[in-house]
């Protein structure tokens, strides 16, 4: 194993040790992680960080409290490395407990703080040992891929034959010494942000008669299942559409496959599918297909007035969807469209979508 | 206003019984719902002992106990030491509405209707059928007089069931018990501890007793040695009179000339200032005062205006002052900070009032709550009809916002950790309606409400900003002493180096003297303890000044004071870098609520240097 992560996590303990030794206050910069800070990258196609710098310095309380945290999550995994072992970012989060002034108060600061880590050392948290503690989503498509198996060895599956009603499970690990991705048949992958959604399309044959690979996103989908959908996208070619209810937290879920995360923008490159498009439900479907509606929340026009101003959603179509959905004041499910029954998905509303994106027919 | 219904009463007695009245005015009364109606019968008792006290110069102890009888009925005792009632006099008091003792007074009381006590009697009567039964003595060496009477609700006169004379180990004093329709109920805005405590604020001269129906006995204990002083009688001051009261005031004069009418019938009229009136309003002053027409009338009320004319005395009014307040509030509300505020005495409609405010801020006060708030009428509480009264009104339209509270849109009650306070005292308090319960709107009122809360609230912005800065302090110190070191520990640790000293960055992310000071109060003593440390990387020499309450006595003072001023202690200081030393003393002679905050001054030191104290401007050889 190489020693970069260990190096590269002595390098943020090496800097701050020589602010002590030279009397300054010790600090870190890091790449500031908020939306104002993303920009596109023409070569990739995704949204990264930009040239923005924050620091946390010990002058300030919250500063001083997120530096010895550092330390202490650097001593812990450089243990770890040293040791061969590995942990879940919960178990993590625990063993911090014991930390005292260091503790973190709830998962989310120390999920976070790993991600810094990440984005100051520029290395991921898989080289850190870290891995988060739920499974991928799962796929059923003709699909075929190797995976390696507990005992050593390799072993062949095809997410159709090989898997059960539930499909196969994406593992936490998607790297290439871990899985192969062998071939596929099929005309293109569609992400299904509900497991109502994903169960209709295998219920009603649709990987077999569209020849469509189908993954479920499980709502905001994690990072294994973004690799992997990059992966096939890009190793096997396959086009990717993402079909989600027609909600603002939905339009995320599309963004951060297609686009990349504001939290996760240093490795977008790594996890976003540029080519992605968005199937639906697009507000326009609301109207097109007078679907079943609920009204706004508070939070949810909240959530769309700050997408007008995320560049990721800067372009014509984003804006004039956004602002239709404003206008209505409704939003959809994906499943409101059984108001026409059980089949009108598979059977109208997927295939004038996808002939409406140039695909499929 | 209070003669109004006394006169209304009087009237419809003739044509129908006191029960019928009673009956068709239970609201008005107070009687309306089962719950208020103990709460009533609680205050009227109340409100009679601590007006009798006052009278006669005694600080009051009132005993009142609540026992349940069966589901709805509740046993009720008021007790006083007050200078009791004489025989003759028991069985009206209690068994005749409409007497009283002051019924034409133009005086600050609680009562003034003559109705309360015995409108209690009546309606225990009418919802349980039950006699009261009266305890009363007028001196250590005179018989108590036991009565049990129920009034006769046709004619309005007692019916004595029994007359006794009994032994009663008491000097003098007053005690009721009556059984009454009744829903006992705690903790609410509106229920009788919520009364008790309250009168217990604004009368921190009384030591009230409280035994709940479950057997809680809660204690409100007296604050303050001082009866305070008795309001006199005054007659109206012009300012502000209205037309009708001015045209019936010469009606019923039994002067015989504008002058003499104006100089015996307003208060802060003199011949000069009568002379003055009459000439600017061109009226004769032989006019008649019988024959001022209505727009002669209308001439002396512009007069009245055009005139320097005296504010009315202010002795008619017996406001509580912002020591006694604070002292009220302290020791009712668990708050950090409690800033009261007494207006100068003001006049509407030629009745003289004044206004006090308190606003308690912080310490056990629920954060996120909308903010309490307690009015109080000539000393007594108002738990009803808060919407109404004008004392909500100025509450409401301040934007607390600008002192340091949240509060949505400017406008309306502010959430947070605050209890605002504020009494209306005046001859003739303008009720909304005959149940007293809400102040009316009058303009003049509610300005003064606002200026007496904007004071308290600059006071307040003042603790909070105060607060602020002590909080960023102690996270500094948090960092120096705790942080800092860890992470130097832990760096050198991953690194496998030694560890740096890290005294020249505790320099650099403090880099002043610290000052920290804190206070706290027990057994009639102050205790002060003042932490000061040098975290800059250069010795510094300067004077520490300590502010203290002039009737303080300053003992055990360690290091021993360099000099001692009225009102200001001083030590001269020289610390080393990093060297840190604790100053302690205790100020004797002094109340619960009469020492605030540790204040600290420093001279002879830059100002950048030094946290936790201001720069000392004053003289000081
Ligand atoms: N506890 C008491 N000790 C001494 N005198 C009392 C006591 N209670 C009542 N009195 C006398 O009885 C009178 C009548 O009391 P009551 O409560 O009926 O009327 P009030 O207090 O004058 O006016 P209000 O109707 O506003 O209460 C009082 O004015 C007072 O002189
Ligand atoms: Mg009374």
């Amino acid at each position: 194993m190489s020693n970069k992560p260990v190096e590269s996590l002595e390098d943020v303990a090496r800097s701050v040790y020589k602010d002590l030794v030279e009397a300054k206050i010790p600090k870190v910069n890091l790449s500031t992680r908020t939306k104002s800070n993303i920009v596109f990258d023409d070569d990739s196609r995704v949204w990264k960080y930009g040239d923005q710098l924050s620091t946390r310095s010990a002058k300030t309380s919250d500063g001083a409290y997120m530096l010895l945290r550092t330390i202490y999550t650097i001593e812990f995994i450089k243990e770890m490395l040293a040791t061969n072992k590995s942990s879940t970012l919960r178990e993590m989060y625990y063993i911090s407990e014991g930390w005292d002034f260091a503790k973190f108060h709830e998962q989310q600061e120390s999920d976070r703080l790993v991600e810094d880590l990440e984005v100051i050392t520029r290395q991921l948290r898989e080289d850190f040992k870290l891995r988060p503690e739920e499974n991928g989503a799962s796929i059923i498509g003709n699909l075929t891929v190797e995976e390696e198996v507990r005992r050593g060895g390799k072993r062949r599956i095809n997410c159709k034959d090989d898997v059960g009603d539930a499909g196969y499970t994406i593992p936490t690990n998607v790297e290439k010494d871990k899985l192969r991705l062998v071939d596929a048949d099929g005309d293109f992958i569609i992400a299904l942000e509900t497991g109502g959604m994903f169960d209709r399309l295998v219920e009603n044959g649709f990987d077999e008669s569209s020849r469509a690979i189908l993954v479920h996103l499980k709502g905001q989908p994690a990072r294994s299942t973004r690799r992997m959908i990059k992966r096939i996208n890009s190793e096997l070619g396959l086009p990717v559409v993402v079909f989600t209810d027609g909600d603002p937290w939905s339009f995320r879920i599309y963004a951060s496959v297609a686009y990349g995360a504001i939290k996760t923008a240093h490795i977008s490159e790594y996890l976003a599918t540029p080519d992605a498009r968005f199937l639906g439900i697009t507000p326009s479907d609301i109207v097109n297909y007078n679907l079943p509606t609920d009204k706004l929340t508070d939070q949810d026009v909240k959530a769309l007035n700050t997408e007008l101003t995320d560049p990721r959603f800067g372009n014509e179509f984003w804006k004039g969807e956004i602002k239709l959905q404003l206008e209505l004041g409704k939003k959809s499910e994906q499943q409101a469209l059984a108001k026409y029954g059980l089949d009108y998905v598979t059977e109208t509303y997927l295939p004038e979508k996808l002939s409406s994106l140039g695909m499929g027919g | 206003m209070a003669s109004t219904i006394a006169e209304e009463l009087a009237e419809k007695q003739r044509e129908i019984s006191v029960a019928e009245f009673f009956e068709r005015n239970r609201h008005i009364l107070g009687f309306d719902t089962l719950s208020r109606a103990l709460v009533t019968s609680v205050k009227e008792a109340v409100d009679n002992s601590l007006d009798a006290c006052e009278e006669a110069s005694i600080l009051p102890d009132i005993n009142i106990g609540i026992d349940r009888i069966s589901k709805n009925e509740y046993r009720i005792t008021a007790e006083d030491n007050g200078p009791g009632i004489v025989k003759e006099q028991i069985p009206k008091v209690f068994g005749q509405l409409l007497y009283g003792s002051r019924f034409h007074t133009v005086r600050q009381s609680r009562g003034q209707q003559g109705i309360g006590i015995s409108g209690v009697v009546m309606y225990s009567q009418l919802t349980t059928g039950r006699p009261a039964r009266i305890l009363s003595k007028i001196g250590p060496d005179r018989p108590a007089h036991l009565y049990d009477l129920i009034i006769d609700t046709k004619k309005n006169r007692p019916e004595i069931l029994r007359e006794e004379i009994v032994s009663w180990d008491k000097g003098t004093g007053t005690r009721l018990e009556v059984v009454a329709m009744g829903k006992y109920v705690r903790e609410k805005r509106q229920s009788v501890l919520e009364y008790l405590r309250s009168t217990a604020m604004i009368n921190p001269h009384a030591q009230i007793e409280f035994r709940e129906p479950d057997g809680t006995v809660i204690t409100f204990k007296r604050a303050s040695d001082r009866v305070p002083q008795l309001p006199i009688e005054i007659k109206p001051h012009p300012e502000g009179c209205e037309l009708g009261t001015v045209m019936k005031m010469a009606k019923d004069t039994e002067s015989y000339r504008l002058s003499s009418f104006l100089v015996g019938e307003f208060s802060r009229i003199g011949n000069r200032t009568a002379r003055e009136i009459c000439s600017k309003a061109l009226l004769d002053e032989d006019l008649r005062p019988q024959d001022l027409s209505r727009g002669q009338a209308k001439r002396l009320l512009q007069a009245f205006g055009g005139v320097k004319i005296m504010a009315p005395p202010m002795d008619c009014l017996s406001p509580m002052g912002e020591v006694l307040i604070k002292r009220g509030v302290k020791k009712e509300i668990a708050a950090d900070m409690v800033a009261t505020s007494t207006r100068p005495p003001s006049v509407y409609s030629g009745n003289p009032f004044q206004v006090e405010a308190g606003v308690a801020y912080g310490g056990e006060l629920p954060k996120e709550q909308t903010a309490k708030l307690i009015r109080f009428a000539n000393r007594v509480p108002l738990l009803y009809q808060q919407g109404d009264c004008v004392i909500t009104k100025a509450v409401e339209s301040i934007d607390w916002r600008r002192y340091g509270l949240e509060q949505r849109g400017g406008e309306g009650l502010p959430v947070g950790p605050v209890v605002f306070l504020a009494h209306v005292a005046s001859t003739n308090v303008p009720y909304t309606s005959e149940s007293k319960e809400a102040i009316a709107d009058v303009p003049e009122i509610r300005n003064e409400v606002e200026l007496a809360l904007r004071e308290c609230g600059r006071r307040m912005q003042a603790h909070i900003k105060k607060s602020e800065r002590l909080q960023k302090l102690k996270e500094k110190e948090e960092i120096i002493r705790k942080i800092l070191p860890l992470i130097a520990e832990k760096t050198s640790k991953v690194l496998d180096k030694p560890i740096p000293d890290i005294s020249p960055i505790i320099a650099k992310i403090m880099d002043s003297v610290l000052i920290d000071g804190k206070s706290d109060y027990a057994d009639g003593f102050y205790r002060v303890k003042i932490g000061v440390t040098n975290y800059t990387l250069h010795s510094k020499t300067f004077g520490l000044y300590l502010r203290f309450p002039s009737t303080a006595l300053i003992e055990d003072a360690s290091p021993q004071l360099d000099e001692s001023k009225a009102g200001l202690i001083a030590w001269k200081l020289r610390l080393g870098p990093n060297d840190s030393i604790a100053i302690s003393l205790r100020m004797g002679n002094l109340e619960l609520g009469d020492y605030d905050m540790v204040e600290c001054y420093v001279d002879k030191i830059d100002p950048e240097k030094v946290m936790g104290a201001e720069i000392w401007n004053g003289e000081f050889t």
